[in-house]
């Protein structure tokens, strides 16, 4: 199973091929919405993305709640466990 | 009938073609008759029955940044590079209200033949091989045909209505009347108007090919295309487009805009006879040019150039001469016309936007660019067909006419006059 830093990185490689925004710049603390401007449509492809790259299942009702890229790491994490 | 509405002129133009990636390029190459057809190389051609086509020049992804192009279907991306350079090349800089303009009183028309089918095609593909959960977000953003016109008032932050006509072939023309029209009805004071297109794609190409449209022609893909000659045997299909700043001549003069030339007038009409043949006598193709030249307080006499749809299908070209000289009579074989798809193929959505603004060049510059493979002009084209070399118009003012027309019976005729 990925490690914390290896869920941030490998979302932030993500975060970057959709929305251009650097890799260095999607940390824990930043909103997806307010910090990254990642719009509803981003989003879906983010979360398609992970789901890909970390093999797990993100339900669409659950996306509303990943606020943060922290919030997203702790879901994978978790659901990966 | 005249009228009193706003005149309306052309301020800013856009273009990315076949031929060129802006403007200044495109015009050089229709003046030079260089042709933009090709042999395709994309690896799925190889089962094709056509494999020669007219692709932009320019590919957009040399133009838009990674992030924002994968955001539009090629047909949205033509659209926003086409008006990036019309708006600049009007003199406005920034969104509607940085350029000083009233968001409200913006328009934007952007036409499509068949909008964005090689997104809802990759997207379909996409979901066979890995399922639904694939399927872009982005899909029908992209793929709805009124995607361009929508990102392009997003761009410009157009606020006075963003439209989409779709009538095949004549649709970037309809764009332009139907711009004309929300100036003249006092709707918007500026208004981005044209089309795009961007098929160049196996479905296609086979299903044109399939109804005979396409020339099955495999050598020398230059001289492929050749309207008006004995030996021509269907179109090519091209992609591109382009977008033209309009405005009211009020507005215009008031911002001491340059101005291209007039629009003044358009014509329309239906066939009502067959969804892809050409009515042979050219019946409703004389409708939208009487129309036309009503709606733009023109007489036949006035009209120095027309640049004509002429596809290359044999049919096709055939009854617009017949249209031609029933409206023109005598005076037809004295008029220079000439056939742009002869070097840049067929448009579709975007066709009547690049012919139009070839015919605002040819009114600007007085050359009229020549038609490219005109070997041996077919008995049954009675025509002063331009070829070789550009021809010079007369200085002073001038008229011509720009012809469109598209599969379903559509005619789209536009009157544009030198100020």
């Amino acid at each position: 199973m990925a490690s914390t830093e290896e869920i941030r990185e490998g979302l932030a490689e993500i975060v970057n091929e959709i929305t251009g925004v650097p890799a260095e710049d999607v940390q824990i603390d930043k909103s997806f919405t307010d910090d990254l401007d990642i719009d509803s449509l981003s989003m879906v492809e983010v979360v398609v993305a992970a789901e890909e790259k970390f093999n797990v299942k993100i339900p669409d009702e659950e996306v509303k709640n990943l606020a943060t890229v922290g919030d997203a790491v702790t879901f994978i994490e978790k659901a990966g466990s | 009938m005249s009228h009193s509405q706003a005149r309306v002129v052309v301020t800013g133009l856009g273009a990315t073609t076949p031929v060129g990636g802006d403007v200044a390029s495109t015009w050089e190459s229709l003046l030079a008759g260089r042709s933009g057809v090709r042999k395709l190389t994309q690896e799925w051609v190889a089962d094709l029955p056509v494999q020669i086509g007219a692709p932009v020049a320019v590919d957009p992804s040399e133009v838009l940044p990674r992030v924002e192009a994968r955001r539009l279907d090629r047909s949205a991306q033509f659209a926003i590079i086409c008006a990036r350079q019309a708006w600049a090349d009007a003199g406005f800089s920034g969104k509607a209200s940085e350029a000083g303009l009233d968001p409200d009183r913006v328009g934007v028309v952007c036409a499509s033949g068949i909008g964005g089918l090689t997104t809802l095609l990759s997207n379909y593909d996409q979901m066979l091989a890995s399922g639904p959960r694939r399927v872009s977000p982005l899909a029908i953003p992209m793929l709805m045909p009124n995607s361009p016109s929508a990102n392009v008032s997003i761009e410009l932050q157009a606020q006075a209505g963003a439209h989409t006509p779709v009538s095949a072939c004549s649709s970037g023309a309809e764009a332009l009347a139907y711009a004309v029209d929300m100036i003249r009805l006092g709707r918007a004071d500026v208004v981005v108007a044209g089309g795009t297109e961007a098929v160049i794609s196996p479905l296609p190409i086979a299903a044109f090919a399939n109804m005979m449209a396409l020339s099955k022609r495999s050598d020398d893909p230059t001289a492929v295309s050749r309207p008006f000659d004995k030996n021509r045997d269907g179109f090519v299909l091209g992609e591109g487009g382009a977008l033209m700043v309009l405005e009211s001549a009020e507005h215009a003069a008031a911002r001491g805009a340059r101005v291209y030339a007039e629009i003044a007038g358009s014509g329309m009409s239906a066939d009502a006879h067959h969804i892809a043949q050409p009515e042979p006598t050219g019946r409703g193709v004389i409708t939208a040019i009487r129309k036309a030249l009503t709606d733009a307080g023109l007489s036949p006499d006035d009209i120095a150039h027309v640049n004509c749809h002429a596809t290359s299908t044999p049919t096709g070209d055939a009854a617009e001469s017949v249209a031609l000289n029933a409206v023109f009579g005598d005076r037809t074989p004295s008029i220079p016309v000439t056939a742009p798809k002869s070097m840049i193929g067929h448009l579709l959505g975007g066709a009547g936007a690049v012919e139009s603004l070839a015919t605002v060049l040819t009114l600007h510059h007085g050359l009229v660019p020549p038609t490219a493979n005109v070997d041996d002009v077919d008995d049954d084209i009675n025509l002063d067909i331009v070829r070789g070399t550009p021809r010079k118009l007369d200085d002073g003012p001038l008229a011509a006419l720009n012809d469109s027309f598209g599969f379903g019976g559509h005619n789209v005729v536009l009157a544009f006059r030198r100020t």
